[in-house]
């Protein structure tokens, strides 16, 4: 066993190879006062093991913690109910110490029992998670899956304040996934006594806690007095209003009564704001970990042929698509965004080259083009970029008729690999954390190829899979740029292979209002999205 | 009247089996999975196998029709498959919502409509008549998604004489509710008009005229009362286009009703919740049309039940 590791030094080197402290508060920052933030979509639920939406993935970052968090407004690990963690040498067990006298909002202490508790349940096939697979390197992950076990045997309470959990194999991203809102500590007796509905009462050891909530209307946090963390939260309370489109609610923000639109500028009003020097003056514009793509099936021909695909990479005019979107997004060269560990600097991506792209058509025998389809979501903008896309293969005599579909249905399509391309507008890659391998696997790796999975190309390179096992085997914090190399050589395999389109990398933008305080970063946080609610103050 | 009753109330639950049954159907060959919902674009396939067998989805869809509709007859709506809430609470706190919006907006597009075609009626062939009708064909053709955000720019932001959306005092409520009277004013204009012109041909009216009465006697004692009552028995039946002008203006307005709650539902896949609010909004328009049917005689003795 190595040293106890009591500083976030490790944890911060894990995540980048920047160094960084742990955040330092807002000099200016005054606590008191109540914020409105409104959402179009309903919350479904703010039970942390169940919770995968837009607007409710903050909400419970602030009602819950796991063992590991980040420094507000960076994609920066540091220790959240962990006091402090040992790795063994071959990085499979992991031993966190916990933070003592951490109460949950029902006022009891939290406990390793906790964690274990915790643990158990969103690994638990009867809870239904989405975020099970998450914890696949836990020993016994298999066994709970398959029902044969009701609990983690790679989980073990040491003491009151000890947990040790065991993995199967090395796994370089395991505190990002503690960091995850799957893995937030929840206490046993809420979860039993809200009789299969925890998420309409949740209790944890978080900043705020659910004071009231009307189903469909709004709901009312309440700053954890007890809270764990020294200073912050600085809100008395934050109400969220559902229900209301972003268009109204921008017009309530011009109006002073709302503080954050939660689901940002609407796209017909985007223009008009950033022309306005007053309202511009309050968009806060950050990166995010998104890549938007055009999947090109591999299995279906004519794209079986790389020199096909590469041909399509070629005469996707990526500039004018940013345009569609006034310009809300910067063109991509390769599937990870720039802001993402492992993004290979200096790679150009395929140029923008008609006559290239009608060449290696050519070459590839279809110098007359072929027929295709292109499935995409039917909401604005999503329809207008695949009609630019499929003027650019027009330009190149590949005919696509263009799919307008509800999501659930190109979801559906891509799945089943009966879509021969999909743009992923709408349900486009947001990364679960800021981490390389949170693109691959899914979306681009074998296992995602299989029926229903989200890897729409079907594309399964066997040799890029064990090279991305091998770079997730490294778990020795000083091997990180070892690490990356390899996730960037594996992203440029994928490039050579060309199964996607890279397309562009979306920005944030989000609105609020005069009177809110707090560095820019806290409105475009990576994690916190959209809006990291702990820090945040009012003027 | 009893047996008419019970035939009716047969009925009814036919047709409302029928309905469960269709739309049943429907959510089950649509080409969208709900568990890649529930399980999240992360899952693996055994976690989705896992997920398809605790729901039951694995099974044929007659085992998965008898299970639903097993629940239903013991009045289980069942759990929201994203919520994990139960479809009956979650109507149950949004039906208040609904229900005070259509009572206003049927009061709105009853004064709106029948106003309207009265006065066209009356004035059948001139340019108010030409002006009231084309009016009433922009309303019933305009899409109720712009007919909304219109009002609330121009009565909300603007003039700010009422809140932009949202829910609780009845200046909420005024908004939303004379979009919905707006949209549906149109159809009752013109039933209107043309009741009124009928009524104003009959013998009885004429009589009344002879024997000295005032212009404005006849019309209100003698011609509204008997125009206006088969368009009211229109309510009943109307109440199915009704219910779709809710949800959209529901959607605009951030009104806390059940339309918003299946519009969700619908994008997500969510079964439970599409299946309980399509069956609650069936059992409206049945009642509703029961009620039509019941009120008729009362209104008009020539109409007998049988």
């Amino acid at each position: 066993m190595t040293k106890w590791l009591v500083s976030t030094a490790l944890a911060l080197s894990l995540a980048s190879p920047a160094v960084a402290a742990d955040y330092q508060p807002d000099p200016n920052a005054k606590p008191g006062g109540s914020i409105t933030i409104t959402y179009k979509d309903d919350v479904a639920t703010l039970d942390p093991a169940i919770g995968y939406d837009w607007q409710n993935w903050s909400m419970i970052k602030s009602i819950f913690d796991g063992l590991m968090d980040y420094v507000p407004g960076t994609t920066e690990l540091r220790p959240g109910l962990a006091d402090s963690y040992e790795i063994s040498p071959d990085g499979t067990t992991f031993t966190f110490k916990l933070r003592p006298g951490v109460k949950f909002h029902n006022g009891r202490e939290m406990t390793a029992e906790d964690v274990k508790y915790s643990l158990d349940r969103v690994t638990s096939p009867a809870t239904q998670s989405p975020g099970a697979g998450f914890f696949a390197s836990i020993k016994g992950y298999d066994q709970m899956m398959d029902g044969s076990a009701t609990s983690l045997a790679g989980v073990t309470v040491v003491d009151p304040l000890t947990v040790r959990v065991e993995l199967s194999r090395p796994d370089a991203t395991f505190l990002h996934v503690m960091a995850l809102n799957f893995a937030s500590v929840v206490p046993r007796e809420a979860v039993e006594a809200a009789g299969g509905d925890f998420g309409k009462q949740p209790v944890g050891t978080g900043a705020y806690k659910l004071a009231e909530w009307t189903l469909g209307q709004k709901l009312v946090f309440e700053k954890n007095a007890d809270y764990w963390r020294e200073g912050v939260p600085y809100l008395d309370s934050i109400v969220f209003e559902v229900g209301q489109e972003p268009i109204v609610a921008l017009l309530r923000l011009q109006k002073g009564e709302v503080d954050v639109p939660g689901d940002g500028i609407p796209p017909a009003k985007f223009v008009e704001v950033m022309g306005d020097p007053a309202q511009a003056a309050r968009v806060v514009e950050g990166g995010q970990l998104h890549t938007g793509y055009i999947t090109l099936n591999v299995t279906v021909p004519p794209l079986d042929k790389p020199e096909v695909r590469k041909a399509i990479n070629m005469a996707i005019n990526k500039e004018r698509i940013t345009q569609i979107i006034n310009g809300r997004a910067k063109p991509a060269t390769q599937p990870l965004p720039p802001s993402m560990p492992g993004y290979t600097e200096g790679y150009a991506g395929y140029p923008f080259d008609v006559e290239g792209a009608k060449k290696l058509l050519a070459d590839a025998g279809l110098a007359d083009g072929f027929e295709t389809e292109l499935f995409v979501m039917n909401t604005d903008p999503n329809p207008r970029i695949a009609q630019a896309i499929q003027q650019d293969l027009a330009a190149i005599g590949v005919k696509a008729s263009i799919q307008s579909l509800a999501q659930a249905n190109v979801i559906e399509a891509g799945g089943a690999g009966t879509a021969p391309m999909i743009w992923s507008g709408g349900m486009a890659w947001i990364a679960d954390f800021p981490d390389p391998s949170n693109f691959y696997g899914p979306i681009l790796g074998c296992s995602g190829a299989a029926e229903g999975g989200w890897n729409w190309a079907k594309y399964c390179n066997k040799a890029l899979d064990a090279k991305a096992t091998e770079a997730d085997s490294i778990t020795d914090p000083a091997k990180t740029e070892e690490r990356m190399k390899l996730w960037s050589d594996v992203y440029m395999g994928v490039m050579e292979d060309a199964p996607w389109v890279p397309v562009f990398n979306e920005q944030r933008y989000t609105m609020k209002s005069e009177r809110m305080g707090g560095a820019d970063a806290l409105y475009v946080d990576p994690v916190s999205i959209p809006v990291n609610y702990d820090y945040v103050y009012v003027k | 009247m009893a047996v008419y009753l019970a035939r009716r109330l047969g009925q009814a639950a036919l047709i409302l089996l029928g309905v469960s049954f269709i739309t049943f159907f429907l959510l089950y060959v649509l080409p969208a999975d709900p568990v890649r919902q529930i399980a999240g674009r992360s899952a693996t396939a055994a976690t989705v196998e896992s997920i398809r067998r605790q729901l039951g989805l694995d099974q044929p869809f007659l085992v998965q029709y008898w299970h639903y509709l097993t629940g239903l007859l013991q009045g289980d709506l069942g759990r929201s498959y994203l919520q994990k809430t139960e479809v009956a609470s979650l109507i149950a706190s949004r039906l208040p919502a609904t229900l005070q919006l259509m009572a206003g907006g049927i009061v709105c597009e009853l004064v709106l409509g029948l106003g309207m075609g009265i006065a066209a009626a009356l004035l059948r062939g001139r340019a108010t008549d030409q002006v009231l009708m084309m009016t009433s064909f922009v309303t019933v053709s305009a899409p109720q998604f712009v007919v909304s955000l219109l009002l609330l720019y121009v009565f909300a932001v603007q003039l700010g004489w009422f809140p932009i959306g949202g829910y609780g005092t009845f200046a909420h409520l005024v908004l939303p509710a004379v979009t919905l009277g707006i949209i549906g004013s149109g159809w009752y204009s013109r039933m209107m008009r043309s009741s009124m012109i009928d009524v104003l041909r009959a013998d009885y009216i004429r009589t009344a005229r002879a024997k000295g009465l005032s212009r404005t006697r006849v019309v209100l004692r003698h011609a509204v009362p008997n125009a206006i009552l088969p368009v009211i028995a229109m309510i009943g039946i109307d109440i199915g286009i009704f219910m779709g002008g809710i949800v959209v203006v529901e959607s605009v307005f951030g009104w806390p009703g059940i339309g918003q709650l299946a519009w969700q539902a619908i994008q997500r896949v969510d079964i439970p919740i599409i299946m309980g609010v399509t069956l609650v909004s069936a059992c409206a328009i049945v009642l509703g049309n029961l009620v039509a049917d019941l009120v008729a005689p009362l209104i008009d003795p020539r109409i007998r039940l049988r």
